[in-house]
Order: structure tokens, then C-alpha cells, then sequence
């Protein structure tokens, strides 16, 4: 059979692959750059195909709610936004994380704070990885750097979010979510059975069938000792997470001299700086972190070992570069090149940047 | 083959969707492609642009700041694009309301007047299609035209099949421009 | 007569609900989230609904109902029990799916989703247990506390310049058409308590029937936040309360 290859822009993709991969539910509000996922879902209406719920909620509010409503039954259920509405969603997804929950959550980054631009940007690496809303949790954080991955990372975090009942988000910034490329989309996977979600989900909230005990999700706890347990075990899970999950790609890093760390879209630029950057005689490899968290320390420490110093490209003011630093020590210099509030660095500046911070200093 | 190449103009006169049609085309033609646009309030009245492209091989970097091929639709897209051209590429641009021509030595520079030709056509809609004509022209037909054809069937939506015959008739009209 | 001969089946007139749980419940003395509770048990358990009804728990003093029926039970985060029951409903269409919210959570944070579920029509069940005061807290204002009435954040009475009006969500959601069902209730009195069981199997068969949103409001008592004995706070509820929340039927379709 022929390959089905389509081109299409990051957002349109995602919608179709949430319902290629068997998603139950998806629950947003719009928001630039990223209002053609729900279009393109009420578009193709999948209620009528596979059953797929969709629904526009009244805020972000309601919609990361409705997604934990939905996962504490055992579906599986997303949400997409952009920045100031993937803030507003942060309550949410600290009571997801905390009771243990499987959802996906999709964040086309635009430039902040407030209510900022439209335009592309990766400054919400922090709220991802280290946090965003209250309390020791984490995300499994997936960063996309293609519309292909866009596709692969719904299915990918589908997989992940089941494996470790843990709520996964796919960090994306406004380019990946807007451009159109080739791609393959998977084979229809069909949604669980209910008698499947009962076998995979035997905590979720779905009524006491067979008279089974009654479950309850919930993420209180008054009682400090047992509170402390459940955090313990939170950390087990991340501890296992960062063991098995850590994902990255490597280019040209043997033979190079110099680094970059850059992520998402950023990465592809940094890839045709480093090709414009060889034609210079200067060699430069790249290690692009895939999960952003777990991130990828020992692979960038290992990466940076006798280089003569590593630039950090992204489009904020110096995250990322934090997690670079903290791999790589005080080994080597480490420098960031960044802009900010919506504009994408050229592969030109980012060379010029890459002689001016590190190798002509 | 590996073309890098930016269409830019005022909103509405079809930017977004001749890259589109090209990006199909590319697709049809088995290459690999990206179609990244400028997006937003930008869309509407002011000025829009669209870099596509087109390869044999993976493409790094949606966003470039140097092009094989640029096209420029109005004197603000031809003052901003006409010095990224690459040593040796080609700049596009209709003649219509343009005051200061370029005058690069290093590049290949054809002025077209697109609006003309539409003119001549008799449907406006086909103005995307005349300079789209000259574009394939000018890139010396590397993306043959049958598989434009289907580029242009795959990226119209059902409903508009009936205007291909028009476009083909733009796109020839288009390329003898040049 | 002995013990033995008390408790023998024929003699039964009242027993603790299969689905109420035999543990001790948090609640103050007198409070009327009690009552409430073994009306809601009693409807599931009445209506063959055990395994197929799905419970959402607010904040605020009935954050703990899900230790107390004996339903599976979704912990909502504060104001968001009518977003988490919609995504369950709409997920789970063959199941009931109810919120039981108080004042803070269906008026002053949750307005917005108690408005726009029951715009939507989603087949669930809303119960609003009204006691114009957050108990849970330490008895401050609620959106819904009485012009004058005392709490921990309006110590000289609640004013309208400084306040603002009490809020009556129940009749807001009443004027809307994706409601089949709003009606207000009390649970102080015996044929207070029947009626307010009837009205919560009526919001149970409309969910059923897919009819739409049902909303049964219970203006019930604090006696700890309003500082009376439990005899007091249902005196002062009829004269104050009623007044301004009258029960009866809003809307029966």
C-alpha cells in the first residue's frame, strides 16, 4: 500500500492525529496560533467516525477541568492552548498530576509576558519543566521540531501519559503549530472498549460496575504523614520516568568543535546555521533535546566533552540554558543566543552569534 | 534540487495560497517541502509573505534569511526581500505601483506586469496564478507542470475543480512573461 | 421490651442507607450537609443507579462527601465540579453524573462554569446546598449571605455599597433554556426533607431521560458560622433566608 502523505500545518495535524490515535475527548478554547486544532476537529467531526467527544468550553479554565474530569474516568482526553491561556490552565494541571492522571496538553507557545504577541516563542520553558502550577510535580515534556512530530509526540504522549498515569504536555512553539510540511498519519487505532478502559484504568471513576469498591480521585490529603507518602511516590514515578524516557537527537556532535543545545523549531535553525557555519571550516554539532523534561543531562554533558563551548539557542531570554549549564558544569563556557517577543532568529545571526559569544571571546 | 524561495505582498492577493499550491506541487512531485507563513493580523490588508521550500533532501531551518528566489508583490516586500536574494538567484517582482526598482548586478531580475496579464485573463482571482506562471519559468520548470497540476487540484478544495482549466490558462500566461 | 426485640426486621421503620459509609462524618452537629447526604444515597440506591453514577465533590465543607456515599467520586478543584461532571457525562453517556457544590463553589468562583454547564444542557445533576456563609473556611462571606448578615469578613454586617448584593445564581440558571429542572428546598422539617428527596429523584430521572441540566438548590443551615444553637439557625433561616430564597419549583419542563 502507498504511504498516505499529506501536507499539512502542525495544529491541523495534531487534530488529526488525536483522532488516529484513539483519543476519547478534547476540550479547548480558542487561542492564536493554535485555534486550528479545535477547527480542524470540529471540521472532520469525529463524533460521527470514531465517537470522539468535542467540545468548546467557555475558558481554558473549564477546559483543563474538563479534561481532568475526563481522565479521572479513565479516557483518554487532551486540551490545546497557547501561553496566556496554557497559564490559566495551570491549577488544572497540578490537581492532573497530583491525583495521578493521564491527560495531553498541547502548548503552541507565543511571545509574553501577559498577553504579548501572537508571534512565535519558547519562553514558557519554565512554567513546562519546572513547574507552572503549584507544588512538586512534574510533566512529561515533549518537544516537537516538525509537523511529523507533532503527529508522533500525540501518540507518543498518549502512550507515556497511560504508562505512568501522569499528565504529558507537547511543547510547541507558534512556527511548528503554523507551517505546513509532509506527513505520514498513523493507521486508524481504534478507541478502547469500556471493558478495556476498566481493564487498563482499574482507579478511574467510571461508575461501580460489578459492584466493585467505589473509586475516588481525588488529590487531598489533610494528614501530613500520608500526604508525605503520596509525594514520595510521585518522585519514584519521576525518578522512573527520567530512567526510561529521556529522549534527544545528536547531529554531527563527534567531529565538531563547538555546541548547540537548542529545542523545537530552534533546533532546525541551529541545524542550517551549523551547515552555514561549515562551509566556514567552523564545525559545529547539535544536541536537541526531545523531552525537555526529563531533560537530557547526561547526553548534553557527555555531547560538550572536550568541545571548546557551547551555545544555548532559543527563542527567550536564557532557560533552557539553566539545564545546559547545570549538564555541563563549569567545564566550558556557555553562552545563550536568544530573541524574544515573536521574532525567529535567521541561521545568519545565529552563526554571528556563535562567533561573537564564544568563539572570537 | 534545493529551492529556497519567499512570495511576499499586500494580504488578499493570494500569497499564502499560490506558496500553498507551489508546497503541493513540490509534494507531488515527491520532494520534501515546508510552507511557513507569516501569520496573524497581518493576513488582512497588510503585508504577507510565505517561504517555501522545496528539496530533495531534509529540510533544516524553515526560516531563512537568504533566498534562491524571491518574489515580491508590492515596493515594501521588493525593498525588504530584494537584498536577501543569494548571489546568483532570482528576484520576481510585478511592475505594478512600483516606484524604485531594484538594482542588484549579482542576481537575475525579472519584472513582470502580473496585473496585466490578469486583466487580459479577465478573472482578478487568477493574479496568483499569472506570477505563480512565471515563477515555474523562472525555476526553469523543475517542478513539471502535470505535477503543478495535481498540486494545484490536491490544495483546491473539490468544490473549485472547475476553476483548474482558468488556472492552467494563468499559469501560461504567467510564464510567457518572462 | 428488649434490645433484642426492638431491632427485629418487622419492627423497622428507618435505617442508615446502604450507600451511606459507616464512618463518622466531619460536619458540625445540627449541620444540614447530613440530611442531604443520606437523601442523595438514598435516591442512587432507590433508583438501581449504584454502578453507573459518578459523584463530583466540591470545595468547601463537602469536599469530603466522597468519604461518605458509596459512589465513585471525581474531587473537583474549587469552582470546576460543573466542568469535571460535563466531560464525565458527555464521556460516559450510559452513567449519572451529579455535583454537590456549595455557595462559594456554584456562585462566587464557579459562576462562570454553573452558568455555562446549564447553558450547555448537559445532562447532569447540580446540587447547590445554600448557607449563605463559607463554613469551611471559618464562616466568612458568601456571594449569596444575607444583607446585614455577620460573618468573619463582613464583622459589622454584609453591606450592599461595600458588598454588593446577595447573589441569586438559582434563579439565573433558572432563565436558562438548557435547564429543564431548577427548584429550592429545604431540609428543615420532615416534609421538608420528603419533598427536597423528591426533588433529587426528579433531577436523577431527568438525567436518565437526557432532558438536560437539573439544578435543586437546599437552603439549609450553619449554625457554627452563624453562631446559633442548631433550633436557632432553623428559626433564623425561616425568617431570614425564605424571605429572599423562597422555595418552590423555578422551572419544571
Amino acid at each position: 500500500m502507498k504511504e498516505e502523505i499529506r501536507l499539512m500545518k502542525g495544529n491541523e495535524a495534531i487534530a488529526h492525529a488525536a483522532i488516529r490515535y484513539g483519543c476519547d475527548g478534547y476540550f479547548g478554547y480558542p487561542i492564536t496560533p493554535q485555534s486550528e486544532v479545535l477547527e480542524t476537529l470540529e471540521e472532520l467531526m469525529p463524533w460521527e467516525t470514531t465517537g470522539m467527544v468535542v467540545l468548546q468550553a467557555e475558558s481554558e479554565v473549564a477546559a483543563i477541568n474538563m479534561v481532568y474530569g475526563g481522565a479521572a474516568t479513565g479516557k483518554c482526553v487532551m486540551t490545546s492552548s497557547s501561553s496566556p491561556g496554557v497559564s490559566l490552565k495551570q491549577e488544572g494541571i497540578s490537581y492532573i498530576a497530583a491525583a495521578s492522571l493521564p491527560a495531553l496538553i498541547l502548548n503552541v507557545m507565543r511571545g509574553g509576558p501577559g498577553l504579548g504577541t501572537i508571534q512565535p516563542s519558547q519562553a514558557d520553558y519554565f512554567q513546562a519543566t519546572k513547574g507552572g502550577g503549584h507544588g512538586d510535580y512534574h510533566l512529561i515534556v515533549l518537544a516537537p521540531s516538525t509537523v511529523q512530530e507533532m503527529v508522533d509526540f500525540v501518540g507518543l504522549g498518549f502512550d507515556l501519559m497511560f504508562k505512568y498515569t501522569n499528565p504529558v504536555m507537547i511543547l510547541a512553539d507558534g512556527i511548528v503549530g503554523q507551517m505546513m510540511e509532509k506527513v505520514q498519519l498513523p493507521e486508524q487505532r481504534p478507541r478502547r472498549t469500556e471493558e478495556e478502559i476498566r481493564k487498563q484504568c482499574p482507579w478511574a471513576a467510571d461508575g461501580r460496575k460489578d459492584g466493585r469498591k467505589r473509586n475516588v480521585i481525588t488529590s487531598l490529603e489533610l494528614e501530613s504523614s500520608k500526604m508525605e507518602v503520596i509525594n514520595h511516590q510521585l518522585q519514584a514515578r519521576y525518578r522512573e520516568i527520567e530512567k526510561n524516557e529521556t529522549r534527544w537527537e545528536e547531529i554531527g556532535v563527534e567531529d565538531a568543535d563547538y555546541l548547540i543545545v537548542a529545542f523545537g523549531t530552534i533546533a532546525r535553525i541551529s541545524d542550517k546555521a551549523r551547515e552555514l557555519a561549515a562551509e566556514e571550516g567552523i564545525k559545529v554539532g547539535i544536541v536537541r533535546p526531545i523531552t525537555l523534561w526529563p531533560f537530557p543531562t547526561e547526553a548534553v554533558n557527555k555531547a560538550a566533552r572536550g568541545k571548546k563551548g557551547v551555545l544555548v539557542v532559543e527563542l527567550n531570554a536564557g532557560q533552557m540554558i539553566e539545564d545546559v549549564r547545570l549538564a555541563v558544569h563549569d567545564n566550558l563556557p556557555v553562552e545563550h543566543f536568544g530573541r524574544l517577543g515573536g521574532i525567529i532568529p535567521s541561521p545568519e545571526e545565529v552563526v554571528t552569534a556563535l562567533k561573537e559569544k564564544i568563539i572570537n571571546k | 534540487m534545493k529551492e529556497e524561495i519567499i512570495i511576499a505582498g499586500f494580504g488578499g492577493q493570494g500569497v499564502l495560497s499560490m506558496g500553498k499550491i507551489l508546497a503541493y506541487s513540490g509534494l507531488m512531485d515527491d520532494k520534501e517541502v515546508t510552507w511557513m507563513p507569516s501569520y496573524g493580523p497581518e493576513q488582512r490588508g497588510g503585508t504577507a509573505n510565505v517561504t517555501v521550500i522545496l528539496s530533495d533532501s531534509k529540510i533544516s531551518s524553515p526560516v531563512l534569511d537568504r533566498y534562491d528566489i524571491v518574489v515580491a508583490l508590492n515596493q515594501q516586500s521588493l525593498d525588504k526581500f530584494a537584498p536577501k536574494v543569494k548571489p546568483g538567484g532570482t528576484l520576481i517582482f510585478d511592475t505594478n505601483g512600483i516606484h524604485n526598482r531594484p538594482t542588484r548586478e549579482d542576481i537575475k531580475i525579472y519584472p513582470i506586469d502580473a496585473m496585466e496579464a490578469t486583466l487580459e485573463i479577465g478573472n482578478s482571482k487568477a493574479y496568483n496564478m499569472v506570477v505563480m506562471g512565471a515563477l515555474l519559468k523562472a525555476m526553469q520548470y523543475k517542478l513539471p507542470m502535470e505535477n503543478v497540476i495535481k498540486g494545484l487540484k490536491k490544495s483546491l478544495p473539490e468544490r473549485h475543480h472547475k476553476l483548474i482549466p482558468l488556472n492552467e490558462k494563468a499559469i501560461e500566461k504567467g510564464a510567457s512573461l518572462l | 421490651m428488649n434490645i433484642e426485640e426492638i431491632i427485629r426486621e418487622e419492627n423497622k421503620v428507618y435505617c442508615k442507607p446502604e450507600l451511606l459509609e459507616e464512618v463518622h462524618m466531619h460536619y458540625c452537629p445540627g449541620c444540614s450537609h447530613g440530611v442531604i447526604h443520606k437523601l442523595v444515597a438514598e435516591v442512587v440506591a432507590e433508583m438501581g443507579l449504584t454502578d453507573r453514577t459518578i459523584g463530583v465533590s466540591p470545595v468547601g465543607c463537602a469536599v469530603f462527601a466522597y468519604n461518605y456515599i458509596d459512589v465513585d467520586w471525581i474531587e473537583a478543584a474549587h469552582g470546576r465540579a460543573p466542568a469535571v461532571a460535563t466531560a464525565a457525562s458527555r464521556l460516559w453517556p450510559e452513567n449519572v453524573v451529579f455535583t454537590y457544590q456549595g455557595d462559594g463553589d456554584m456562585s462566587a468562583i464557579g459562576t462562570a462554569e454553573s452558568i455555562h454547564a446549564a447553558n450547555r444542557g448537559e445532562n447532569i445533576v447540580m446540587i447547590f446546598v445554600n448557607n449563605a456563609i463559607y463554613g469551611m473556611t471559618g464562616g466568612q462571606m458568601a456571594p449569596t449571605t444575607l444583607v446585614g448578615q455577620k460573618t468573619a469578613t463582613t464583622p459589622y454586617g454584609r453591606r450592599v455599597d461595600l458588598n454588593g448584593h446577595p447573589l441569586e445564581i438559582t434563579n439565573l440558571l433558572a432563565i436558562l433554556d438548557g435547564t429543564c429542572y431548577v427548584t429550592r428546598q429545604a431540609v428543615h422539617t420532615p416534609a421538608a426533607v420528603r419533598k427536597t428527596k423528591a426533588a433529587i429523584k426528579h433531577a436523577f430521572e431527568n438525567a436518565l431521560a437526557k432532558k438536560g441540566t437539573s439544578v435543586v438548590e437546599v437552603v439549609a443551615t450553619c449554625n457554627s458560622g452563624w453562631k446559633l444553637s442548631p433550633e436557632q439557625a432553623n428559626k433564623w433561616m425561616e425568617e431570614n433566608m425564605f424571605p429572599k430564597y423562597p422555595l418552590g419549583d423555578l422551572k419544571n419542563n
